[in-house]
Order: structure tokens, then sequence, then C-alpha cells
């Protein structure tokens, strides 16, 4: 068993310790938004926020996080209250297969909580983790940058 | 002018009746049913405001079905750019007639005249008022005939919906990261499982000891077919490395020299077939050029591995598949298992993004074979990143050979392309033999065909855009289709135009060079095609071309193209900075797609297809030894990433009274070329192979 808080509520998972924690989430917590890609911590679509650091979930063990706290995209907002850049992803129609949104939406997620007002250089470099094969690149950095000005505003 | 009905769209042709192609519910719902697959494109959103179009609803009143067997229309396989052009044009059709009769049927039941009836968010108003709707009569069966030439749709003008940008329907499903792909289907019961590919090509199982096998793990084998079955994705994973580091084969060594591959190409036997020619009178050649190029083979390398979900029940099996085509998959289905079409459902599913013929129907099969081991129970399988990378079909490696010669007034005389290559489909349905990957593999095995080059009038395979657009009074293109297959190669966006564009576009370069002129000039000094000349004018003032700033390190370079010479024109400028590599740092694409029914949703295509051809342009080559592919992870196969993309400008030359033709592959090869053009820009090589590194630049030579 292990035991750890998931995008806000406490969870215990009877699990192996040792199965990666992105086929807990799938299987065992029943999420999709964190997604297989590559299983080798090259592709950025299994990236969760622990303990608010964004992080691969495809080679990391389940008892790596016993007792901290894990968010994926459905941690971070839905469509009755999204997070900001849920709804900038959305505005600047950021995406086209979408396989990678979830990923890259959690590690623009933590880049904007240590950093409210990147530059676009900033943004580039907090998601080259991430591999987007559509070639929606631009239109995700935008997206970060909206948000990112939505929030200050908000919070001016 | 002939007063003859226009003809129905070819897909309606194909699948005239109405009710397949829409049906209204009681509810207030328009669900339409068209027979192309969402593929990361945004084909639902167009289709979607086509019909919100026609039928005079609200757009949010669409709900678009995914195709299914055997109930949606047959629209072959969504490929080649033509998803609005054939899809969209028969959906339009099929829709205003729907209106039309239905309207009809107002007229007679409340006695008002039909032109006196309009239609609002699906109600129907007379000058009294209402009189009925879309959703009352949905029960009445009033769609269950045929399609009748004759166009029925609006004029261009009266359009509100479709022009207009929409945003894409499926966007919010993976913004909130809901289930939605085919990865997150879990029906209840579900099984996974996995296959063990042979650890080099056309390799032969000798053993696979059972020994190796976790307990609760199920094997499924078919000559050399081998695949694990479990209650838990982790278990079957798990299992799959142990039963995969035990299995002993008998393989040999059967792919060519990596090192050798163009010159492979080039001794291959087969003939090479003139596929144009063009012998108008031409002044005398003053000055020759002549280049090869040459590709590697390039990987589809989707984020999403294929994955699949099969159940057999009794002799029938149900298939959940991101395939392009479920029509041709369920063909190469009932060939590879032996069984007839009609016990085979095909439903499609989203998956990740695709950009041609991917892995997606080969996982289908590989499914299939592996749900036998456990009937009735729903089987997931899901390929691993390596086999991902190492075993979908590959666009073919490439060499295009040109010789061309200007005369004494610096105009073009004559132009030779000379196009080498193996086929660029091996999608199924088409053909005698299953194309599917495991169909060689098992117990009773099929061969694997060749794959094969259509001709130039379906827009041809590795001959895509091989013909110059440019006026050449002495013209001669050939095509030399290599039977022989080591690396099995099928269909990837844009097929052959990438290299060709890239071959031809270099040339006028150089041709331009020598005739002392600016490549701008030149090519419209050679261009007839008005809406080519446009989009280069287009472009290149976008890029500020004619006034740019000369920097070292730095260089500008143009290409245009119409794809597939019969759909969308396309130009390019590509601005690169030459460094320790090649860096793209901006793009300008000025498009004319005729009709454009999503704006936002075309630049999205054009904008993506640019960075994945920038991508390919500098980075990607399959990689492989005597045995098998070696380039199989990220690592190894790498693409261009968030710190390497080049900013990118679109611009649509719009065309609401022309027919639409499709966004996802024109700006492909011009985006290749005008790179290598900006190159030699910037650098005074011409990059003649394949991608633009600094090793394969080393060997580029000066002209």
């Amino acid at each position: 068993m292990v035991s750890f808080t998931l995008n806000g509520a406490p969870v215990a998972l009877d699990l192996p310790e040792g199965m990666p924690l992105l086929a807990a989430l799938r299987e065992g917590a029943g999420l999709s938004g964190p997604r297989f890609g590559c299983g080798a911590e090259t592709c950025g679509a299994c990236h969760v926020l622990v303990d608010g650091r964004s992080t691969p979930s495809c080679a990391m063990p389940l008892g790596a996080v016993a007792g901290r706290d894990v968010t994926t995209v459905e941690g971070l907002g839905s469509e009755a209250a999204p997070h900001p850049l849920q709804a900038a992803f959305l505005a600047e129609q950021a995406g086209q297969c979408g396989y990678c949104l979830s990923g890259i939406l959690v590690s623009a997620a933590a880049l904007l909580a240590a950093n409210p007002r990147p530059d676009e250089a900033a943004v580039k470099q907090a998601l080259d983790p991430h591999l987007c094969r559509c070639g929606s690149h631009n239109r995700i950095v935008r997206a970060v940058l909206r948000a990112a000005s939505q929030m200050a505003g908000e919070h001016a | 002018m002939s007063d003859a009905p226009k003809p129905l769209p070819t897909s309606l042709a194909a699948n005239p009746r109405l009710s397949r192609w829409l049906r209204f519910t009681p509810q207030g719902q328009v669900v339409v049913s068209p027979g192309k697959v969402e593929i990361g494109q945004g084909i639902l959103t167009a289709l979607a405001q086509i019909a919100a179009d026609e039928l005079d609803v609200e757009p949010a009143r669409v709900a678009v079905r995914a195709v299914a067997t055997p109930d949606s229309p047959d629209e072959g396989v969504t490929s080649g750019s033509l998803s609005v052009q054939n899809s969209g044009v028969a959906l339009r059709h099929a829709c205003a007639e729907a209106r039309g009769i239905f309207l009809q049927v107002a007229a007679q039941s409340s006695g008002v005249a039909l032109d006196a009836l309009r239609v609002e968010d699906g109600e129907f108003l007379g000058p009294q008022g209402r009189v009925g709707s879309y959703w009352e009569l949905a029960d009445r069966d009033l769609l269950d005939c045929d399609a009748t030439p004759g166009s029925r749709a609006k004029p261009p003008a009266a359009r509100r919906v479709a022009g207009r940008s929409a945003p894409r329907l499926d966007l919010p499903d993976k913004v909130f990261g809901r289930p939605r792909f085919l990865h997150d289907q879990r029906p209840d019961g579900l099984l996974h499982a996995r296959v063990i590919r042979p650890p080099a090509r056309g390799a032969r199982l000798l053993e696979a000891p059972a020994s190796a096998l976790p307990p609760g793990v199920t094997l499924a084998r078919d000559g050399s077919f081998l695949a694990v079955l479990a209650e838990s994705e982790h278990l079957a994973e798990t299992a799959a490395r142990k039963l995969e580091a035990a299995c002993r084969w008998q393989e040999a060594d059967t792919l060519p020299e990596e090192a050798q591959l163009a010159e492979w190409l080039r001794a291959a036997p087969d003939p090479m077939e003139t596929i144009a020619e063009r012998q108008d009178a031409a002044g005398d050649v003053a000055q020759h050029a002549e280049a090869g190029f040459f590709r590697p083979p390039i990987a589809h390398a989707s984020i999403g591995p294929s994955c699949a979900v099969a159940r057999w029940d009794g002799e029938r099996v149900e298939i959940w598949s991101h395939t392009q085509g479920p029509y041709n998959l369920r063909m190469d289905l009932a060939k590879a298992l032996r069984m007839a079409e009609e016990a085979i459902l095909v439903r499609h599913v989203e998956g990740a993004g695709c950009y041609g013929h991917n892995g997606a129907d080969d996982v289908a099969l590989d499914a299939a074979l592996a749900a036998r081991a456990a009937p009735g129970r729903p089987v997931r399988m899901l390929w691993t990143r390596a086999q991902e990378l190492g075993w979908s079909p590959f666009s073919s490696a490439m060499l295009v050979e040109v010789s061309a010669g200007l005369d004494a007034s610096g105009g073009i005389a004559e132009f030779a392309v000379e196009v080498t290559s193996n086929g660029h489909s091996s999608r199924p349905g088409r053909g005698s033999l299953p194309t599917l990957l495991a169909a060689p593999d098992l117990a009773d095995p099929f061969p694997q065909p060749p794959a094969i080059n259509h001709g130039l009038q379906r827009g041809g395979g590795a001959q895509r855009n091989a013909v110059p657009i440019y006026r050449v009074p002495k013209l001669r293109v050939a095509l030399k289709t290599v039977t022989a297959m080591p690396l099995r190669t099928s269909a990837m966006r844009g097929l052959g135009a990438p290299v060709n564009v890239w071959a031809i576009e270099s040339v006028m370069d150089q041709l331009a060079a020598m005739a002392g002129a600016d490549p701008l000039e030149f090519r419209l000094r050679h261009l007839d095609d008005a809406r080519a000349a446009e989009v280069l004018r287009v472009a290149a003032e976008m890029a500020g071309w004619r006034g740019r700033a000369r920097a070292e390190g730095v260089g500008m370079g143009m290409a245009v193209a119409r794809y597939k010479n019969l759909g969308a024109w396309c130009a390019v400028v590509a601005e690169i900075e030459a460094a320790e590599v090649i860096r793209a740092r901006r793009i300008w694409i000025a498009a004319d797609m005729g009709e454009v029914v999503n704006p936002d949703g075309a630049a999205n295509q054009l904008e993506g297809s640019a960075i994945h051809a920038t991508s390919q342009a500098l980075k990607e080559a399959v990689r492989f030894d005597r045995r098998n592919v070696t380039s199989d992870s990220w690592e190894s196969y790498p693409i261009l990433r968030f710190s390497e993309v080049p900013a990118v400008q679109v611009k649509l030359v719009e065309r609401p009274e022309l027919p639409p033709l499709g966004a996802g592959e024109p700006a492909f090869g011009p985006t290749v070329a005008a790179i290598a053009n900006a190159i030699r820009d910037s650098l005074g090589v011409q990059p003649r192979v394949m991608p633009f590194t600094p090793e394969n630049l080393a060997t580029a030579p000066a002209v």
C-alpha cells in the first residue's frame, strides 16, 4: 500500500511499490492525463508534478511518492474551473493531436509557479524536455505567456 | 457551359444514401457521419462547420460520429490532404440536400410556400412564424434516399460558419486530460498485451520458452509472431522483457550498408521509366547544372506509440483502431486472419498525431492475433517506443538527380529529374496480399508485397512534385521504383514531395545564380501559373525578401510548389543561422488553398507541417546496421525541440469561391527546400544530403 496526495486528495494504492508511477496513476488511480510515450524519461508525455516539481512518471517507482504530493493535468483545473494555462491553451488553440499536452501543461504550471513572468526563452527552456511532433510549439509558447500575463493581471 | 447538373462529389457518389452521412435526433442534435477520421488535423471541426452552415443550425448542435464499419460511408483513407476536399464537399452536398428535403415536407404539411420558408438554428420559419423543425421530423426517415446531382449548397457569400476560425472540438478533452485517445479506453475485462518483435528483420522464432513467463501471463504465438497477455499493463511489460531475453531466433544480415544506401538505390536493377516529357522548341543550352540529392529513410516518430484493442466473440472480432482507413484495414485483417470482412468490425478511436501510414494498422493485427488467446476479453495491444520508431513503416530513402540547362538569354531551356525510391504506399486494402507487419511472421505466412508508387494522376508517390511547375521547353521526368524493400516503406507526409521540391528548388537557385538573377525574379520569370506566382510574391513580401540585409552566418532561401501539382499552392521563405549547427530562425508561409473552412485550423496545419519539415531537414535519419534499425529511441532518432523551433508566420490567400484544397502537406516540401536554399545563401554550398547536419554539409559542394 502506497499512500500519497493525488490532485489534492489523499489516496492509498494497493499496488507494488516498484511499479512505475505512470502505470499506477493510469491503472490504479484511473487517470488518463499522464500519457505513456517512451518509458525512458525522454519525451515528456508522462510528466506530473511531484511536490510541485515537473517529473517524468514513466520510470519513477510508485514507492518514491509515498507521503508526497502528486498533481496531474487533471489536478490543474477542469472545464468548469480551468487553470489559466488550460484556458490559455484553448484561447491560443495550442495543440493538434494533443498527446503531448498533459505533460507540457504541468511543466508550464511548475514554471509559472517558480517564475511568474517568464520570457519566451525561459518558456522554451522549461518545455525543452517535452517533444511535440505536430509542430504546435509556437502556439504552446504563446499560450504559456498569455497565461502568465493573465495570472499577473489577476494578482496585480 | 452545359446545363447538365453538377455530378455528385466523389465520396457521395460512392456512398449515396443520405442517411449514411447525417441524421437528426428528436433532442435537437445533428449527427454527421463522415468517412474521414481525426488524426490530429482538426477535420472533425471543419466538417462540423460545413454541416452547421448548410443546415442552418448552431455549430454546438453538430456531433461528429467517428468512423465505424459497416455503417459509416467508406471514404477509403484519410490522407493526402484530401479530407476537406473529399469529405467536406460530400458532406456539404448531403447537408444541403437534406435541408431541402426537410423544408419540402414542412412546406407541404404547413401549406407555406417553400420559398417563403427559412431555417434558424434548425427551426423552420414562415411569414406567420414557426412551422416545424428538423427535430420534429427526425423520426420520419426522410433521409433514406440517395443523393441526387445538382448543387444546392449555399453560395460562398451566404456562409456564416465555414470560412471563419472555429475552436477545435477535440481540444478541451486534451487540455483537461480527459480520456479521449484509444490508449485511454478501459472496457470491462480488459487485458494488456505486448508483442515481441524479432531482433533482426525477417528473423524466424526458434524457441519462446513459456517457463520465462511470470505467473498469470498468457502467451500467444503464431509462427514467429509472439505476444504476451496479462491482467495489468505493468505485468505485460515485465513479462515481455523477460520472454524477449529468453527467446532464440534464426537471424541473418538482410539490410544494405547504411553508408552505401544511395549507391544501393542507384544500383537497383529496376527500370527507370519516363513519366513526363515535353519537347518544345528551345534555345541552345549555354550553361548547364547537375546535382544529385539524397535523403535517408525517415520515421513517423509519433509521440504516442501505436495501440489497438481487439475482442474476439466466437468467429467475429471487433477492433478499435486509430487507423487512417477503417475499411482498408478491415480488408487486410480479413486476408491476414483468413476470414470474411463481414466478421470484422473496425471502430475508429483517436490516437496520437498521425502523419501518414504509421504502425496503426500493424498494431491492429497484432492485437487481433494476441486476443485470440483470450476469447471474449478485450485486449489492448500497445507498442513500445523502440517498436514505434523501429517497426512502423518508413518513408523511403530517395535519390533525386537533376540536370538542367539555360539558354544564352538566361532562360530555362531544359530540365530533367530522375527519381529513385522504394514505393511510398504499403497501405492496406489495395492489393491481394495483406501489407500488415505481422503477416509474413505467421505460421502460414504471407509474402510481404513491395510498396507501390501511384501514378501522377493520383498525385504520385516517390514522383510526387517531381514535375517542375516552371515553364520548361524540354522536360523529362523519370521514376525508378525499387522493388527490393529491405526496410518496409509507406506513405508519410508529402510522400516524395519534400525531396523532389528540395531538388528542383535547389537547382532553380543554382540556375538563377548562373543567370545572374535574383531567385525571386528568376522564378517569377518562369512561372505561368498565376496562383503560384501570387503565393511566391506574398511570401517574399512577408519576409522582406527584396530589401533583405546581408549578415554574416545568416541566410535566406525561398521555394514554391503546388502540392502534388494538383492541390494547394504554397511558397515558403526561410531564414537560417549557420553556427556549429544550422538553426532555422524564421519561416514565412503563403498558401492558396481555395476555400478555407477553418482559417485558424488551416494555419495550425501549415505551421505544424513547417516545423515538422524543419525537424526532418535538420535532424532526422533512420539509422540501421545489417540486421535491424538502430534508431529506436529519442536519443538515436532526435526531433526538433522547443529551443530549436523557428518562428512561423502564415498568410492565407483565400478564395472562398474556389474548391477547398488540403492544408496538412503543401508547406512541407517548400520548407525543406527553403531551408536548403537559405543554407546555400549563407554558406555558399549546396546541401545535397539530408539531414543538413555539419557532417552532411561538410561534403556539400560550393556551387
